[in-house]
């Protein structure tokens, strides 16, 4: 593999709460290759948000400890002073997030944000900024983007506002775009465009895209490698196609099967993983699924390694059962239960 | 007697008599006190009124950087134990009647054998600023001051709590994530949008102030505004000049609520109209 892009070493994020240390985020390592998209999937709480704010030092919470390296460009991000943090942010690794109603200060003008960030980071004049404000609400598909960049916030829709978000991280030519569940708080046929979206950008900006998410089909269509986060871990980590056609981790089979296909004759209900996420203060020895996993058995109790178990080097999952066994007790899940 | 009220007009119908009331302090302008017939109500308080602004302009400006000031150092210096000790000096603000804090800084400054740090102060009272600025801001910095520490320790705990409540909008991240520094997010992304309380509360406070709320104060300094003016025809049930007075106040505490309206749209363009 080429040399990476951001390479992230065992990052553990834990917050002191009254309850007891929340271990947020528990030892998670992944690389990022130049202009590839990053999936993490994962559900609400399994860390995969706290992950990539903490990559951009974005949390700034007392009661937050942070471990780890998150390598870029050859220097540390966690040790970096707060000068060189702020290059960073905005510059070389730039974010959206979910929520593009409350993402933009209402008070000021779009353009104005946007020409915020570039004014942050290039040695231009206000005008030059303005104009490439401008350009950049054109690039993301805003219409009549010469009068659209002096509105407000709130006299945009929310996807023209996430498009103008994604404009504003793109400003400077970012090497990395943090995609925080970017279409969550969209409707279907917006989510679509938005992924469409980003999916062009990448290639005219050259950047690397990690899209979070807790929504399988909204990765299936750009990532290049999926990881899927479970209790703040990485379970299953590979490339697109394996996890979708070849997955290992019962907990992506659960992710997989509750996904509804137009594909498949309908069955009587979609696929739940039962249980509830489980407790990050105190989670359940041995492989953090076990409680909710209808195939657990003894070996489970004992914490199985992010290692690769299928004839694939970089197809890498945290599950003791037998590849072959997988196969047939994961048709189950996904294909939807009983009729098979 | 008869003939007294006759004078007033005390002798109608009630609407009748509120009604010659309003005709003779806006119309005719010839409203006398009850008391002293040759105290013309009208220029009785077009007279004080310069006082009262002179008094509440200032301390409106004072009042306002450095309850900013404070209000924005206890949230820099939030989780410090410099935050906990500026509101609690805020607190202390708050809870000195004015009255009594006007007394003891007479006491200090005032007193015969006064500290010569403050043997610079002049005598009580109001020297207009068109005859000599500098006495008039010689005069006018105490009751300034006096006024002022209540609202500082006020509005500072407000601008710190709104400032607070702010902090965790993600717009603020997003201004974060764009890499700006700190300063930059805290007074531009951040002080803007909470200054939406702080500019009510300073409309109504302001209106109420200029509309003789001072009046403790202007009595403690012995400053002739229309404080002072309501303060001495309360004493002596003058009616005539306490109408006066609260309709004026009324008028400028309708004046700063409209003025306050108009600033809300500056800060909050989703309140201009499309």
């Amino acid at each position: 593999m080429a040399e990476p892009l951001l390479e992230v070493k065992n990052l553990k994020v834990s917050f002191r709460t009254e309850d007891g240390v929340v271990k947020a985020v528990d030892g998670v390592s992944f690389t990022l290759s130049p202009r590839e998209v990053l999936g993490i999937v994962g559900e609400s709480g399994s860390g995969k948000s706290v992950t990539m704010m903490s990559v951009l030092r974005l949390i700034n919470d007392p009661n937050m400890q942070v471990e780890g390296e998150v390598i870029y460009k050859g220097r540390d991000v966690m040790k970096l002073d707060k000068d060189q943090m702020q290059e960073v942010r905005g510059g070389d690794i730039a974010m959206i997030f979910q929520d593009p109603m409350t993402s933009m200060n209402p008070v000021y003008r779009i353009g104005d944000q946007i020409a915020e960030a570039i004014l942050t980071h290039q040695d231009v004049d206000k005008r030059t900024a303005h104009k490439r404000a401008v350009d950049l609400l054109k690039q993301v598909g805003i219409p009549q983007a010469e009068t659209r960049v002096d509105d407000f916030p709130h006299q945009f829709s929310g996807g023209m506002r996430q498009r103008a978000m994604i404009a504003m991280a793109l400003a400077n030519n970012p090497d990395i775009l943090i995609a925080d569940e970017p279409t969550t708080a969209l409707d279907v046929t917006i989510q679509a465009q938005i992924i469409e979206l980003l999916d062009k950008l990448k290639d005219d900006f050259g950047s690397a895209i990690i899209l979070i998410t807790h929504d399988l089909g909204v990765v299936a269509d750009i990532a290049d490698r999926i990881a899927v986060m479970y209790a703040g871990r990485i379970v299953e980590f590979g490339a697109k196609r394996d996890l979708f056609y070849d997955p290992q981790h019962p907990y992506t089979w659960g992710l997989l099967g509750s996904i509804p296909r137009l594909d498949r004759p309908k069955t009587a209900r979609l696929h739940s993983i039962e249980g509830m996420p489980p407790s990050l203060i105190s989670p359940p020895q041995g492989c953090k699924f076990r409680p909710r996993c209808p195939h657990a058995f003894e070996k489970c109790m004992e914490e199985p390694e992010l290692v690769s178990r299928v004839d694939k080097r970089d197809h890498l999952d945290r599950c003791w059962l037998e590849p072959a066994t997988k196969r047939v007790a994961r048709y189950q899940t996904i294909e939807g239960g009983q009729a098979a | 007697m008869a003939a007294i009220k006759h004078q007033f007009g005390l002798d109608r119908s009630l609407p009748v008599q509120y009604l010659l009331m309003m005709k003779r302090l806006f119309i005719t302008r010839d409203l006398v006190s009850y008391g002293n017939q040759a105290l013309n109500v009208v220029p009785a308080i077009t007279q004080a009124a310069p006082v009262t602004f002179s008094l509440v302009i200032g301390a409106a400006v004072i009042w306002v950087v450095f309850s900013v000031l404070i209000g924005l150092l206890a949230v820099i210096l939030k989780g410090t134990i410099f935050d906990p000790l500026l509101m609690i000096l805020a607190l202390i603000g708050i809870s000195m009647p004015v009255f009594w804090l006007g007394e003891v800084v007479n006491l200090i400054t005032q007193s015969p054998n006064r500290s010569v740090i403050f043997s610079w102060v002049p005598p009580l009272g109001y020297v207009p600023i068109t005859s000599n600025p500098w006495q008039w801001f010689l005069h006018l910095i105490f009751p300034w001051l006096t006024i002022s520490v209540l609202y500082i320790g006020f509005y500072a705990r407000v601008l710190r709590a709104n400032l607070l409540d702010v902090e965790n909008e993600d717009y603020v991240r997003t201004a974060r994530a764009k890499g700006l520094s700190e300063r930059r997010v805290l007074i531009k992304h951040m002080l803007r949008t909470s200054m939406i309380t702080f500019v009510s509360l300073f409309g109504l406070d302001f209106g109420v102030l200029v509309g003789g709320g001072a009046l403790l104060t202007e009595v403690v300094f012995g400053l002739p505004g229309v404080g002072k003016l309501t303060y001495d025809s309360l004493v002596k049930l003058d009616l005539p000049v306490i109408m006066a007075t609260v309709i004026y106040g009324a008028f400028f505490i309708t004046i700063a609520n409209a003025l306050v309206d108009v600033l809300y749209a500056r800060l909050d363009p989703r309140i201009r109209p499309a």
